[in-house]
């Protein structure tokens, strides 16, 4: 019989505060090894929550956070990182004081020894912009280079996972399909992703299933025909 | 403020009437030395008080604020040995010039701010420090007797140690009370603005330097009063008096006691020098307990002991 | 003249000395953004466990590496126990909290060695003086801390501008949860780097031991000088505190060695012999009034932190 594909991450009832105010409320979600999977929701609905959650930079309280069969919840972010998450955070995060090169040699890893790990000749490759700017220090990039090194620097850890928060937010429209035609490259070498974005149309396209969050908790998951097939679902949720 | 008879408050009524009766318990006791212990302690709890004003409540963590002690001390011990002994005199200088020296430093310093701030107020009393050592004439390094205490005609007798004892008393009621009007006064609310907001203070018309300045020279001159008092009561002066660590003594005594209290300085004064006479007794190094119990209380109970008895009303 | 030189050449040795500290405590502030009033008592420290294990040896040498050792384990262990607490918290709290620190070590060192304080011997290869120019001799072993601090100084540069871990320390000092979120386990970091500060602290403390002094609260007026340098070059700039502190050590040693006499030109020379030594400590503090009324910011205020 087939099994089911063990999940590489699998999120189960997770709940989360901020100081004194709840944002997670029993949020489930799951990603299988290759696929590509997207958290959607209007803002302050807890996507970046939970991005955080998993990563460990914003506990969770209960719940299960299991990545390759590894409980996670509990464990300090550095660890959780070591495991094969890679995170490109919101708002990019590039070190400001750092040159490009430096931003993706300071953190670069390859802890499972893959054969074939990422390289700084090979992040330029993909990233030809980074290539002509590798001395110039990080804060000067133009905020599409910016997002480029952040998404280089979690590649350069050679993650399972990757997780990309909000990586096209503010960018010009030909920076943005610039970086959407990265991500189906890496998505066809086979790399895991995990994507929160609001571009629903785009995000249709490029990925394989949905999870929509609505007041810290899942409210549809579905494959991207499905997705498709119910406007009413944009509409009420993501606001289309 | 909250109800008139809460735990800080009960605390501050029972302080001041053991203080009152210090000296009577001191003589029926027969323990003389608690006199002069308590002397010291409230001494002390002045100078601790006036730095809380430009600390707790101005934000200005001066950690040279043992320089004012110095300077009221040496106006006193100065003058008494060019033969001028009128208290009326050493007094008002002593105030005056501590006045000044608060008026230089503070001009300087405040141009600078936090971390920067603390350690320029310290290199400034490190200056003076290395000057009153320089002064061969007034004891150097070796400090200085005071023969006799200051004169105020027939008024008062500062060298009967009971009235000696209430007159600090009384001058420490009176900074308490002179603090307190001036926090909780316009001016001190422009102060404590400033603390947390300096740029909201510019906008809507309140030149936060100038009102540091001015908040940053009443405290100096209030200790240098304190000064004064620490120089007759120990009849000596030395360079001594204004060592960064007498600045890190009082700075102990207002977070002990609370930096968000007008008051708690005077108890943090009498909790740290009854502890240390206490500790003392015990064991030659002390010093090893308070340092630790100290950053204890920075991480644990920041609001010092006021805080720990108001915030169980706030719970 | 010559005397001029020896004395300049002087101050250039208290320079490195307190750069040596400034360095330690700009390191540790840019990245972890922590005010180390101990920092003194490291360098206290050093110079005590120096003593100490060079007597124990016999070894100059030997005392000074088994020093180093002992103050980085120091340093480590107050890290984990102390400062890992004071992490995230208002300046202010840094300040006092290290302030007991201070208590804590001074006491110890009095508990441990005793309130007379403790000399450490030069090896007698070191005794000799040499012929920097015609005509000036400069102690050899002065010479020695001039080099090694400046070796010690481009090693320090080195690491924290070409090493990977000096690019996770820079890393750190501007965002600290993100380095965590790529892997690296930044609170291991942290005590590296407040070790290395510490180590930087002792060198100094055992370099000027055989010359200057090994007693209870030496690291206080270093440490205020050391600060006053840090103002003085401008917040968060190594080439200002090196430069500043050039300049703090070339006034003071000069300063004290020919004020006195150019104040006899004007004065009297019984005011000037009292007045002379006075004036003399005041002159830094006379240049930092200068540098805060004029240039509040420092001589090489860091554009970015």
């Amino acid at each position: 019989m087939s099994t089911v594909a063990e999940a590489l991450l699998a999120v189960s009832n997770v709940e989360t505060c901020y100081g004194l105010s709840q944002v997670l409320f029993g949020v489930t979600l799951a990603v299988v090894p290759g696929e590509t999977v997207t958290l959607m929701g209007r803002n302050g609905m807890g996507k970046t929550t939970t991005v955080r959650s998993v990563m460990g930079l914003t506990p969770a309280m209960t719940g299960s956070i299991r990545f390759d069969g590894i409980e996670i919840r509990e464990l300090p972010s550095y660890r959780i990182a070591k495991l094969g998450l890679g995170l490109v955070p919101e708002g990019r995060q590039v070190f400001p004081n750092l040159t490009t090169r430096e931003n993706l040699v300071a953190t670069a890893a390859n802890r499972r020894n893959v054969s074939d790990p990422w390289t700084l000749d090979k992040v330029c490759a993909l990233f030809p912009r980074l290539a002509e700017r590798l001395m110039s220090m990080a804060n000067l990039l133009s905020g599409g280079e910016q997002q480029m090194l952040a998404i280089g620097r979690a590649l350069m850890t050679n993650p399972r996972l990757l997780i990309l928060d909000e990586a096209t937010e503010g960018l010009a429209p030909l920076i943005r399909a610039e970086i959407w035609q990265c991500l189906t490259r890496l998505k066809a070498a086979g790399q895991s992703i995990l994507v929160i974005d609001k571009n629903v149309q785009a995000l249709i396209d490029f990925a394989d299933r949905h999870y929509v969050i609505e007041r810290g908790k899942v409210v549809w998951t579905g494959s991207s025909r499905e997705l498709a097939a119910v406007p009413e679902v944009q509409h009420r949720y993501l606001g289309i | 403020m909250s109800r008139r008879f809460n735990t800080l408050n009960l605390l501050i009524a029972g302080v001041i009437a053991a203080l009152a009766l210090i000296p009577v318990y001191s003589a029926l006791s027969g323990y003389p030395f608690l006199l002069s212990l308590f002397t010291r302690i409230l001494i002390l709890a002045m100078a601790a008080v006036t730095l809380n004003l430009i600390m707790g409540f101005g934000g200005m963590v001066s950690f040279g604020h043992a320089a004012y002690l110095g300077i009221g001390g040496y106006a006193v011990g100065i003058l008494a040995k060019e033969g001028f002994n009128s208290g009326f005199l050493q007094w008002p200088v002593a105030v005056a010039a501590s006045a000044l020296f608060a008026l230089a430093i503070g001009a300087l310093s405040l141009r600078t701010r936090g971390v920067y701030f603390i350690m320029i107020t310290l290199a400034f009393t490190q200056m003076i420090y290395y000057v009153a050592i320089g002064l061969d004439r007034y004891g150097g390094d070796d400090g200085m007797t005071i023969y006799r205490r200051s004169q105020f005609g027939g008024l008062i007798n500062l060298s009967n140690r009971t009235v000696f004892y209430y007159l600090c008393l009384v001058l420490l009621l009176g900074t308490v009370y002179l603090v307190y009007r001036i926090v909780n006064s316009r001016f001190g609310l422009v102060i404590q603005g400033s603390r947390s907001n300096d740029r909201r203070m510019r906008a809507i018309g309140f030149p936060p330097y100038r009102y540091k300045l001015v908040c940053f020279v009443i405290g100096g001159a209030l200790c240098g009063l304190a000064g004064a008092l620490l120089a007759n009561h120990t009849d000596f002066i030395s360079p001594a008096l204004m060592h960064w660590t007498r600045s890190g003594d009082l700075l102990v005594m207002s977070v002990l006691g609370g930096m968000g209290s007008v008051f708690g300085p005077v108890i943090g004064a009498v909790a740290l020098l009854m502890l240390e006479e206490t500790l003392s007794g015990l064991t030659e190094y002390w010093q090893i307990i308070i340092g630790p119990l100290f950053l204890l209380v920075v991480l644990f109970a920041r609001g010092g002991i006021a805080g720990m008895l108001v915030g169980e009303h706030r719970g | 003249m010559l005397y001029f030189i020896e004395q300049s050449l002087n101050g250039v040795q208290l320079g490195m000395l307190l750069f040596l500290l400034a360095a330690g405590l700009t390191l540790i502030f840019g990245i972890m953004d922590l005010v180390n009033l101990a920092h003194g008592s490291l360098y206290m420290l050093g110079a005590y466990f120096a003593a100490t294990f060079a007597a124990m040896t016999g070894s100059f040498i030997a005392g000074a590496l088994l020093a180093l050792i002992a103050t980085l384990l120091v340093g480590m262990a107050v890290e984990v126990i102390a400062m890992r607490r004071l992490y995230g918290r208002d300046h202010l709290d840094h300040v006092l909290g290290t302030f007991g620190l201070i208590l804590f070590f001074n006491e110890l060192v009095r508990l441990i060695w005793g309130p007379a304080g403790m000399t450490l011997a030069l090896p007698s290869e070191m005794l000799t003086a040499v012929q920097v120019l015609p005509g000036v001799y400069f102690p050899l072993y002065r010479l020695v801390i001039i080099v090694s601090t400046l070796a010690v100084a481009l090693l320090l540069y080195v690491l924290v501008m070409r090493t990977r871990i000096g690019m996770l320390i820079r890393a750190g000092a501007s965002n600290r949860e993100m380095v965590g979120a790529l892997g690296i386990n930044i609170k291991l970091l942290y005590t590296l780097v407040f070790g290395l500060g510490a180590v930087l602290a002792g060198f100094a403390g055992l370099m000027q031991a055989p010359i200057l002094t090994v007693q209870i609260g030496m690291g206080e007026n270093i440490l205020i000088l050391a600060f006053v340098v840090i103002i003085i070059g401008g917040i968060g700039s190594i080439r200002g505190a090196f430069v500043a502190a050039m300049l703090v050590g070339l006034i003071d040693t000069v300063g004290r060695a020919f004020l006195p006499d150019l104040m006899r030109l004007f004065l009297s020379a019984n005011a000037a012999s009292t007045a002379g030594p006075a004036f003399s400590s005041m002159l830094i503090y006379m240049l930092t009034a200068g540098i805060l009324v004029f240039r509040p910011e420092g001589l090489f205020p860091a554009a970015t932190r």
